[in-house]
């Protein structure tokens, strides 16, 4: 069915007990979470809208898994928590976040699945879809001409692929072979719009178009997203450019909880059902012996104290929306994620050249050309 | 002060369109963070030939040929910007930045205020019409971006400020919007400062008067001028905004108070231009201070025709505008 297949990995991406173990926690601890976010927007304890990922838990927590600290994610978009929970930021500011309260995440200013963490190389996404898969490119453009050891992630929806965007950020991307790794989830689902009626020719499939792979993977396999992400992330530091990874699942709730998305086959979802994506890698890690009600109960108590603690949290102050629309100080650059798949301490892939972290070029050097050795593509 | 050297810092006399150029070089060359991309901006040195010789000195990753994509073009040098780089990317001619419109008002201007991070970024505007362009070649777009929070608009009208302005723009650390009108690249020549100059972010004094205000920026500066020269010495004041965001409001409201008639020239079309939020500011805060009615000359809201005549017809000429101003100054 492809065009072209994806080169293998260079090396075979293995996790260990402890990979796995918080793999597992990082799917619970996405489930549970929005299960809350539910609970809260319908007590009314949250305003505007709450939106979950129910059944594409795998996707967001399994391609951030392979990403060391020094990639950038842009962005996580609606049903993405996992990808936060992977980069480490704090479950009490994402609740604070959507509670509208005072949080450092966003200080108010946005809600439900708008958020970053600039401490964490994760930059928040915009509602125009695919937008920051354009910014992602950039990012990576960036690093390529700076010769540094990372890539730039960004996600983006089956039904994104079909605004101009997308097309200009995969020929840029492809043209100039920037480092960057491009996650499609496709849930079927644009809305309500199914991809009958969203383009004649899938995502992957086009990828050979723009002079990249295009690799179709099980998003409902949680260690298997994250080998498709790790081949990536590995071509993309080799120099050989972008890939587009498509994880086909299927969104197992309405698009936000406002939605009873009667449109939507009941077969349809009960065949999906069993492949839960969670009950499914908790019987495989039940089976190698791992205490899953172990790992369940610990998320559990993590989110019952964040909740609490988010709760108690005040709002706001009114009279700072209008503080900061300018920089006035010299930019912050972005900081650095949790990595915790265990490889990246094995290796050195997990760490950028040198110190050379957003914002300051290697010192020394007059050009962009001759920053640093030549460890990205030699084009 | 020492008798060796004391002089002022040393000018060249440059056109519009080479003082750009300066800038870019000298920025280029303190600033190795700093980089060009857009259409046909490599060896070929832009549809202006305002990147002409760059390619030559900083090579194809700091001037860099992009495919015809203006969102790809503005939405990469936000990413690259969050990066720590400084990109100026050149919009062919500022008519076209309405596709790639997405990326600067809900990805560039939002970004500091929704996340902390900084865009710095300079988006290059060949604008304006006056030499038979047609609809889509000679637009005035910068009311689009001044009502984008979060963007800052520069227009300048000299050589000298071209260049000022242009340099500070790539040092300020958020995404700006950067008019230079193609009508004035060649036909606008002045003395500018060597080497690194820098101009704030404000209005200036063009030409003192008493008894009128004309405030204008960009090409109808020199209209403006050419109309007030019609008058007897220090009657008409012409005020030359240079910045539209920041809008220098004190010194609008300094020039109105002291002359109490103001007239507010926009080359764009006329509803919601720039002018009409001089307007707005005059009539809320000089209010007392006026001996007349606040008199705009802007363009019909009509798109640019191509025809000479047709033309002519659209954009505010200086007999237009002299004639706004003697009606004003008898009132």
């Amino acid at each position: 069915m492809l065009a072209e297949s994806p080169a293998p990995p260079s090396t075979v991406p293995s996790l260990n007990r402890a990979d796995r173990e918080a793999l597992l926690g990082f799917l619970v601890g996405m489930r549970t979470f929005e299960e809350r976010g539910v609970a809260l927007y319908k007590q009314g304890r949250t305003p505007g809208s709450f939106y979950d990922g129910r059944g594409q838990e795998a996707i967001s927590v399994g391609a951030a898994f392979a990403l060391g600290p020094d990639d950038v994610i842009c962005s996580p978009l609606i049903r993405d928590l996992g990808a936060h929970l992977v980069r480490g930021t704090d479950l009490t500011e994402i609740i604070r976040h959507h509670l509208g309260r005072d949080n450092r995440l966003s200080r108010g200013r946005e809600g439900n699945v708008h958020f970053g963490d600039v401490d964490r190389g994760v930059v928040g996404m915009v509602s125009m879809l695919p937008d920051m898969m354009v910014v992602a490119v950039g990012l990576a453009m960036a690093f390529r001409l700076r010769r540094e050891r990372r890539v730039a992630l960004t996600f983006f929806g089956e039904g994104a692929t079909s605004p101009g965007a997308w097309h200009e950020a995969m020929n840029f991307a492809g043209l100039r072979r920037e480092p960057v790794i491009l996650v499609c989830e496709n849930n079927g689902l644009a809305y309500s719009t199914p991809s009958s009626a969203q383009f004649a020719v899938g995502p992957a499939e086009r990828a050979a178009a723009y002079g990249m792979p295009g690799v179709v993977v099980d998003g409902n396999d949680v260690e298997a997203v994250f080998a498709a992400t790790h081949a990536a992330r590995e071509r993309a530091l080799r120099g050989d450019g972008p890939t587009l990874i498509e994880a086909r699942t299927m969104r197992m709730n309405g698009h936000g909880s406002h939605d009873d998305a009667r449109y939507v086959d009941p077969e349809l979802l009960a065949a999906w059902a069993e492949r839960d994506p969670i009950a499914t890698y908790e019987a495989r890690l039940r089976a190698d012996g791992i205490d899953v009600d172990a790992i369940r109960a610990a998320v559990l108590a993590r989110l019952d104290a964040a909740v609490e603690a988010a709760l108690a949290t005040p709002l706001p102050d009114p009279s700072s929306a209008t503080e900061g629309l300018f920089c006035t100080t010299e930019p912050r650059p972005l900081g650095r994620g949790d990595a915790p798949w265990s490889g990246h301490a094995a290796t050195s892939s997990g760490a950028a050249a040198g110190d050379a972290a957003a914002g300051d070029p290697p010192a020394g050097d007059t050009t962009i050309e001759g920053a640093g050795p030549a460890a990205g593509s030699p084009r | 002060m020492s008798t060796l050297d004391t002089t002022a810092p040393a000018t060249a006399t440059m056109t519009y369109l080479q003082a750009i150029t300066d800038a870019l070089r000298v920025e280029m060359r303190r600033d190795e963070r700093v980089f060009v991309l857009g259409e046909d901006v490599g060896a070929f040195g832009g549809a202006f030939k305002a990147t002409e010789g760059l390619f030559d000195e900083f090579g194809a990753d700091r001037v860099q040929d992009t495919p015809i994509a203006e969102a790809a073009i503005i939405g990469t040098s936000v990413g690259a910007a969050l990066a720590g780089l400084r990109p100026v990317c050149e919009v062919q001619f500022a008519d076209f930045v309405a596709t790639g419109f997405d990326q600067l008002v809900n990805v560039a201007g939002k970004m500091h205020w929704r996340t902390g991070l900084a865009v710095p970024m300079v988006l290059r505007l060949p604008s304006g019409g006056g030499f038979a362009g047609g609809p889509f070649h000679s637009q005035n777009p910068e009311a689009w971006f001044m009502h984008a929070p979060g963007l800052k608009v520069l227009a300048p009208s000299t050589p000298a400020d071209a260049k000022g302005m242009l340099s500070a723009a790539i040092r300020d650390h958020n995404p700006v919007c950067f008019l230079e009108h193609k009508h004035l690249y060649r036909r606008i020549k002045g003395e500018v400062p060597v080497g690194e100059h820098l101009e704030p972010f404000t209005a200036r004094v063009a030409r003192a008067g008493e008894e009128l205000t004309i405030v204008a920026y960009g090409a109808m500066l020199h209209l403006a001028l050419e109309a007030a020269a019609r008058f007897e010495p220090g009657r008409v004041e012409v005020l030359d905004l240079r910045s539209l965001v920041p809008l220098d409001e004190e010194a609008i409201l300094a020039s109105v108070r002291r002359t109490s008639k103001v007239l507010i020239v926009d080359e764009a079309n006329e509803t919601c231009a720039a002018g009409a939020q001089v307007a707005a500011l005059v009539a809320d805060r000089a209010f007392s201070d006026l001996d007349g009615p606040v008199r705009r000359v802007a363009a019909p809201d009509v798109p640019i025709p191509f025809s000479p005549v047709l033309e002519q017809q659209v954009l505010p000429t200086a007999d237009r505008i002299a004639e706004a101003a003697r009606e004003l100054l008898a009132y």
